[in-house]
């Protein structure tokens, strides 16, 4: 296949950046985007040049590392993949990509494609968890839980942390991820005790850490490689409305 | 009150508030819409309707007491909604930091997208419907208190009534996303109602149009007159 690449090159935090353009030879069809790039970078390597940095780990759309802006779409052209997972069968011969970071101030630029999304720990650290002690695994079935709420907790948890949902949103708003961090517990028993201060706590830091504001666009479900529903975002809306009207506050 | 203002501190809250404030104006663009169809009925049924909008209230009330009430919380719940809009707004824009290259809008809906710029028209159309209905200040031939002789010579105009239209009609895309978000927004969940919302926002958005475009041109095809 023979294709036009422009590439977002940025030599670290502080620099303005740039696309640069790749002619890449021997690309097949059955090569992954991230095998693609695996390609120029060996190109590049040869010339003595730097290779174009981006993140990546499992290569089978389960970790979240890798993650960018593909034609404008945050993991390329195809629903419900990754971009590691999307192939370059998706594209046509002759075709310009452009291949951008994900944008969003709380995410900053390290280097090319690579970003910083430690602001979604920091988004964990704020409540995403259950604090109890949990001993050994307890007998499956000992706290019995509703099957639709079992299922729609186990969606939730389906979120690999990627950040897509930040780069498609107009508002770079990462609402999708926290409702999906917020709700796998929710739905759960073991979930409730610290459910509202949870809610409270994670969205003071989501903003805090300036991502913006949920207008209900669903650009985030549209490129969510795992599915994630915009349900989840109306649930979190609802347990932070509940906590500000019954005056819970974050570590109460 | 000290928690209603602790909402307004985080973005969810805040647009809790914009979601509530308006619902409010929604009530009144609805109301508003229903009784201007009593412009149907003809000059007698529409100014004693008019009359009973003023006298509203009396004796309990002062006169126009009712209406000053209205009118008082509607500007509040106007000025909420765009200050809460101004503050997301202004977040949004720090919050995508750089802008892409390319982006890709085909996964927003029209509504969605305009709902900003829609809100600026909007606004803008309201102040010039004042000035046009309410105070007559750019009304060619206003009388105070004949409202309907005021709207039969306000509409006789074609281009008066195109931007009417084209306001109604930002008004009613704005109302689309608004009332199926308002939903999302305060939380409501009930698969029942999440199953309907799109298509009720969109019938609601649609017979607003429909109720607002008519009066406008009833008057220019000569079905209202005077
Ligand atoms: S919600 Fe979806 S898009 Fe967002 S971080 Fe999780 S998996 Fe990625
Ligand atoms: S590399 Fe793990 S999800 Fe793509």
């Amino acid at each position: 296949m023979n294709l036009t690449l422009h590439v977002w090159r940025q030599s670290g935090p502080r620099d303005e950046g740039r696309f640069e353009t790749f002619k890449p030879e021997g690309i097949t069809e059955s090569m992954s985007f991230l095998d693609m790039l695996d390609l120029v970078n060996e190109e590049i390597t040869v010339d003595g040049g730097e290779p174009i940095a981006f993140e990546h780990d499992c290569r089978e759309g389960i970790c979240g590392s890798c993650g960018m802006v593909v034609n404008g779409v945050a993991h390329g052209p195809e629903k419900l993949v990754t971009a590691c997972q999307l192939h370059m069968r998706s594209f046509s011969d002759g075709d310009e990509i452009w291949v951008e970071p994900w944008r969003a101030s709380a995410f900053p630029v390290m280097r090319d494609l690579v970003v910083d999304r430690s602001s979604f720990d920091r988004i964990i650290q704020a409540g995403g968890y259950v604090s109890i002690r949990t001993g050994s695994a307890q007998d499956a079935n000992a706290i019995p839980v509703p099957k639709p709420n079992a299922d729609r907790a186990f969606d939730a948890a389906a979120c690999i942390g990627c950040g897509a949902c930040v780069a498609a949103c107009p508002n770079a708003s990462a609402m999708l991820f926290t409702s999906a961090k917020a709700a796998h517990l929710s739905y759960l028993p073991q979930g409730q005790t610290e459910r509202l201060e949870r809610a409270v706590g994670m969205v003071a830091i989501h903003d805090e850490e300036g991502f913006g504001n949920c207008t209900n666009h669903g650009a985030c479900q549209e490129v969510c490689p795992k599915g994630i529903s915009v349900d989840y975002i109306s649930r979190l809306n609802r347990d932070l409305l509940k906590a500000n009207l019954t005056g819970v506050e974050p570590g109460d | 009150m000290r928690r209603v203002l602790s909402l307004f501190d985080s973005t969810v809250g805040k647009k809790a508030v914009m979601a509530v404030s308006g619902l409010i104006l929604f009530g009144f663009v609805f109301a508003h819409m229903a009784g201007n169809l009593k412009a149907f009925e003809g000059q007698e049924s529409f100014d004693a309707y008019a009359q009973f909008l003023r006298d509203l209230g009396y004796p309990a009330l002062p006169e126009y007491g009712v209406l000053w009430i209205a009118r008082i919380v509607l500007l509040l719940a106007v000025a909420v909604h765009i200050i809460a809009a101004i503050q997301l707004w202004s977040r949004s824009r720090k919050a995508r930091g750089s802008r892409y290259r390319k982006s890709d809008s085909q996964v927003f809906s029209y509504a969605s997208r305009t709902m900003r710029w829609g809100g600026v028209i909007v606004a803008l159309f309201v102040v010039y419907h004042l000035l046009h209905l309410t105070t007559g200040t750019v009304h060619p031939d206003f009388e105070y208190g004949s409202v309907y002789a005021n709207l039969v010579v306000a509409f006789q105009s074609v281009p008066v009534v195109l931007f009417y239209v084209v306001a109604v009609g930002a008004l009613s895309l704005h109302l689309y996303h608004g009332l199926w978000s308002v939903f999302s927004t305060l939380g409501v969940q009930n698969p029942k109602i999440d199953r309907i919302r799109r298509p009720l926002a969109g019938g609601v958005a649609f017979v607003l149009f429909a109720g607002y475009v008519a009066v406008p041109l009833g008057v220019l095809s000569g079905i209202i007159s005077l």
